[in-house]
């Protein structure tokens, strides 16, 4: 029973790590993690500069179709 | 072992439904036939056809660093897991077109729409895309435009770029049409569709300002706002003080779709365009699966016959003989050349390991053309009569709905006037009639699709969420397509004036944004002023002009697969190439010279200014004549301007190809090198 729990837990932290991947929720994390990794000297952009950031680089290319 | 049985059971389904489709002629068909058929053929297509062409064409090297682990940025160049990847650019691709194309080519019957976008897809669609993300991939995420200029030489990758710009205005313009139709003289649409704007605002502002980033909180926010939108939208409906401020001519709607583009096109993406966008995603992902449950659940039957009269050129929707122009109607869900842009911007940036590509490439627009199945199954599940009654324009059926149901009738399709009464009533709407572009069709399609899955009391609600969802990601369109053009002009511009080349200077901003609009804006008011409807001008033209790209994609295809030495295995790029130069050659040819004014653009022009200079037309119809007549002769050399740049390309890449082959000297491969990659396979990078 206690294994089945665990189980379920895990898979549905799965599910939501994957589903806020998926949607970009935790792209702040993740650049903090790569700053942390790759450049630790470099002061890392904020919450809000970084979302700005990403936005302008998203929309500034063909990223939607017909 | 198990592989070969699996694969051995779809080939026999597959090959029972297809069989299913074709010899049950004179009878009612059902949907779950085409849908399993459809099913096999992608499983098929993907299971052989990719993985052969991933393996001997492409040699995609599961070993070889991406760019997204090259240059991991932790931005845009990011290794993510291919089921994300795979999400990401469906949600990329997938547009209205597939939704709209099919719908309109169901004026053929259910078959030519359904063998095309199967054929197609697998053969054509699939391939191109797949090919060219791989193709960027090796070369660090470029776009087709440079990779045109990198391989077959600067005229090339400038015809490229005039060519996207084209297809970017006529995009804009017929979808702007395809939604003015919806809302026109409907306040409960128009409500609903004006609320997503301040929706989309507030979760602009929440995203940027209270939480920023939190996307999932935002949209949760945003898709409970729209279905209040839905919900006050039939409050407003039943008011009448409030239904009036509402209920616009269309003229007086393509002026509010002008000025929103333009206030698009020069706010900041967060505000209004980013989460747009996150709406439109969820609202078309959650949609799409509604769809196919609900068709899978009802399993209706198709009212449509397989082939109709109208495959003879005669047909209400639009003119033209069922070839080439079913295969012009249908691109996205098909072949669509746009994709060849997507492919080669964000997702190539994104691919842990080459052999993602198969999934993410093929296997998207699969699924696109799935979506473009069951909008052609939503189309011709309609009684045909009244399929015809929606989607003809007044000047061809007649103005008032009485003439209309007795012109429907007299080709075979019987339709009465309280039908349609009744349709429309139950779908919450005065009228029905004339409400051309596809997308109300396809709503009505959509709505009884549901109403017979989840109760048949919320028809109006299910027809308006279904209006909603096309409204709100045909404007996403519009907002990034516009963005794209302005940005693509600006960069034009800079080459006259260096300063106008800066994309953040403001009269640059302000000044190619204006130029961008106000070039969709002019085709989406004559659009609206056309008495036939308009969309039977502007959607051939879009075909035409996405079918171009798809040939100048197919031809840096051809023209690198050629250099890198395979010319065995050319005809892989090679035959949707030629078939496409064949359709749309044969399809501007007759646009251009065709004699028949239903069908050619000259004609048509001649036409009209005969019957104006006689006095034969009704003085409304006079006043509009000389601007119809000067834009259908614009549009004419239009279509030819579309040609040329499509033979220049292919000619180019004949050069580039002839002189590979005889051992001439060419401009190397832009093509990054060879780097192992140090990354354990994809699944190191499944999760976080």
């Amino acid at each position: 029973m206690r294994r089945a729990a665990q189980w379920l837990r895990r898979r549905a932290a799965c599910v939501w790590g994957g589903l806020r991947w998926a949607c970009g929720d935790d792209a702040y994390e993740r650049y903090r993690a790569h700053q942390a990794a790759r450049h630790a000297g470099e002061p890392p952009l904020s919450r809000r500069a970084f979302y700005e950031d990403t936005q302008r680089r998203k929309w500034s290319g063909v990223s939607r179709c017909c | 072992m198990m592989r070969k049985i699996s694969a051995a059971l779809l080939a026999i389904v597959g090959a029972i439904a297809i069989g299913g489709v074709a010899l049950q002629r004179h009878e009612p068909i059902n949907a779950l036939w085409i849908l399993t058929a459809a099913v096999c053929v992608y499983l098929l297509g993907y299971r052989f056809y990719a993985a052969w062409i991933a393996a001997r064409v492409l040699s995609v090297d599961a070993s070889r660093a991406t760019p997204a682990e090259r240059l991991n940025n932790g931005r845009d160049f990011v290794p993510t897991h291919r089921a994300i990847v795979f999400g990401h650019h469906f949600a990329a691709i997938a547009g209205p077109g597939p939704l709209v194309g099919p719908t309109l080519a169901a004026q053929f019957g259910y078959l030519p729409g359904t063998l095309w976008i199967l054929v197609g897809a697998v053969l054509g669609g699939c391939v191109q895309d797949m090919i060219i993300l791989l193709l960027s991939t090796r070369r660090d995420g470029r776009s087709l435009g440079q990779m045109a200029r990198d391989e077959l030489g600067p005229l090339g990758g400038f015809a490229a770029l005039i060519g996207t710009l084209i297809i970017m205005i006529i995009l804009s313009a017929v979808l702007g049409l395809v939604i003015v139709n919806v809302m026109k003289h409907s306040p409960w649409a128009t409500s609903t569709v004006f609320a997503t704007i301040p929706a989309a605002l507030i979760v602009g502002l929440y995203l940027r300002l209270w939480r920023p980033g939190r996307v999932l909180e935002g949209s949760l926010l945003g898709v409970m706002l729209m279905v209040l939108a839905l919900l006050a939208g039939g409050w407003i409906d039943h008011q009448p003080v409030l239904r009036p401020l509402f209920d616009y001519a269309a003229i007086a709607l393509a002026g509010f779709v002008i000025v929103y583009g333009f206030c698009a096109a020069i706010l900041p993406v967060w505000l209004l365009l980013a989460p747009r966008d996150y709406l439109s995603t969820f609202l078309k992902l959650g949609t799409v699966a509604l769809l196919a449950v609900a068709i899978v659940l009802t399993h209706p039957q198709i009212k449509m016959p397989a082939v109709t009269a109208f495959t003879d050129g005669t047909g209400p929707l639009f003119g033209g003989k069922v070839f080439p122009f079913v295969f012009i109607t249908i691109a996205c869900g098909a072949v669509s050349g746009f994709h060849a842009l997507v492919a080669s911007g964000t997702t190539p940036k994104l691919i842990t390991n080459e052999a993602d590509v198969r999934l993410v490439g093929y296997g998207s627009m699969a699924l696109e053309s799935f979506v473009a199945i069951m909008a052609l199954i939503a189309a011709t599940l309609l009684d045909p009569g009244v399929y015809f009654a929606i989607n003809a324009g007044a000047g061809v059926v007649g103005a008032t709905p009485a003439a209309a149901v007795q012109t429907i009738s007299s080709w075979g399709f019987p339709v009465t006037v309280e039908q349609m009464q009744a349709l429309a009533s139950a779908m919450g709407e005065r009228t029905l009639f004339a409400r051309s572009g596809g997308a109300p069709s396809l709503a009505v399609g959509m709505a009884s699709i549901f109403g017979n899955t989840f109760g048949k009391g919320l028809l109006a609600l299910w027809y308006h969420f279904a209006i909603m969802f096309e409204a709100v990601f045909i404007m996403a369109v519009l907002d990034a397509g516009t963005r794209v053009g302005r940005f693509m002009l600006q960069d034009l511009l800079g080459h006259l004036w260096q300063p106008l080349g800066r994309t953040s200077w403001y009269p640059s901003v302000l000044l190619a944004s204006a130029l961008m609009v106000g070039a969709w804006g002019y085709f989406l008011y004559i659009g609206v002023i056309d008495p036939n409807g308009g969309v039977n001008i502007l959607w051939p033209l879009f075909g035409i002009s996405n079918q171009m790209l798809a040939g100048i994609a197919l031809s840096v295809a051809t023209g690198i697969i050629i250099k890198s030495g395979k010319l065995r295995y050319a005809l892989v790029t090679l035959a949707p190439l030629a078939w496409l130069a064949l359709v749309t050659t044969s399809a501007a040819w007759q646009k251009i010279t065709s004699s028949d004014a239903r069908i050619g653009l000259f004609a048509a022009a001649d036409d009209l200014a005969r019957k104006l200079a006689l006095g034969a037309l009704p003085p409304e119809r006079a006043a509009v004549a000389p601007q119809l007549i000067f834009n259908q002769r614009l549009d004419g050399w239009l279509t030819m301007l579309l040609l040329a740049i499509l033979w220049f390309v292919i000619l180019d890449m004949a050069r580039v190809c002839v002189r590979r082959l005889r051992g001439r000297p060419l401009r190397s491969s832009s093509e990054a090198p060879y780097q192992s990659s140090r990354l354990q396979g994809a699944a190191a990078q499944a999760r976080p």
